[in-house]
């Protein structure tokens, strides 16, 4: 399957997912509010955040294994980058309000102007950063 | 069980394949297309546009119902002002995912597939977001 078809229809599935969820139990697939109100929300609004964490992590760790992947999968990044980016998505995602699910495939299918505001930013962050890291080299005196 | 964990569950596993087949747990293939300047990926695109264009089609008919299925009513998220601590904490998590090309989704799937990236990645995370929720208790933040 070509890249593109692959991206169209895993969002797709994604898309699904979320509409599965709000038809259901009326709730928006927000990927770090799930998680987030696993700690913090009140006992009986728990169930259904682990269930939907289990089934994300089994289903998704087992398609991973059955997929054909590309080597890049294997390369592995600095440890102390992949921490210091592991806080700021933590951190930021509670302050926020949201990732990319939540803003970007929830937010953005309620045609919500809060969530368009919060992807233009993070999308805009992210290509700076991006760009930082890749293309600018600082030389120190 | 009862029927609204299961509906969690299957959609929890949905999300999960959706994620695994997208190509979005490789984060490589992520900063492939943050980055606007070199070897531009577009497969991110692709994956936004198929979600987007389901929600935006699928949600409009589900919110004209009125109740879900399974439970007495919608909760959607009742903040709609675009304010400081919104602007503010999605520039940072954006930050964070454009210096390792993992956003909370594809990081959780990859844990569980096994990428070792994730598996440091993912407590970090956890972390990050345990500390806004104590800085946020002790009044340190989200005071306007």
């Amino acid at each position: 399957m070509s890249s593109w078809a692959q991206g169209l229809l895993g969002g797709a599935l994604i898309g699904l997912s979320a509409t599965l969820l709000l038809w259901s139990i009326g709730r928006i697939a927000g990927i770090s509010g799930i998680v987030n109100g696993l700690g913090t929300a009140p006992r009986s609004d728990r169930a259904w955040r682990a269930a939907f964490l289990l089934g994300l992590m089994l289903a998704g760790g087992i398609a991973m294994q059955l997929l054909p992947y590309a080597p890049s999968h294997l390369q592995t990044g600095s440890t102390s980058l992949l921490l210091l980016a592991g806080l700021l998505v933590g951190f930021g995602t509670r302050m926020g309000g949201g990732c990319t699910s939540g803003h970007g495939v929830c937010g953005l299918g309620r045609l919500s102007w809060r969530s368009l505001a919060a992807v233009l930013t993070f999308m805009l962050t992210a290509i700076a950063t991006v760009f930082l890291m890749r293309h600018v080299t600082v030389t120190l005196p | 069980m009862n029927r609204s964990v299961i509906a969690a569950l299957a959609s929890g596993a949905l999300f999960g394949v959706g994620l695994a087949i997208s190509g979005m747990t490789d984060r490589l293939v992520v900063l492939g297309f943050l980055d606007l300047y070199g070897d531009f990926n577009p497969q991110l695109a692709f994956v936004l546009a198929g979600a987007v264009v389901v929600t935006a089609i699928a949600f409009r008919f589900v919110l004209r119902l009125p109740q879900p299925v399974l439970a007495a009513g919608f909760k959607l998220p009742a903040a709609t002002a675009v304010d400081r601590q919104l602007l503010l904490g999605a520039a940072i998590f954006g930050i964070g995912w454009g210096l390792v090309g993992f956003c909370p989704g594809p990081a959780l799937v990859g844990l569980a597939g096994g990428l070792r990236d994730a598996m440091i990645f993912v407590p970090a995370m956890l972390a990050g977001s345990f500390t806004h929720y104590l800085m946020e208790r002790r009044g340190k933040i989200g005071e306007e």
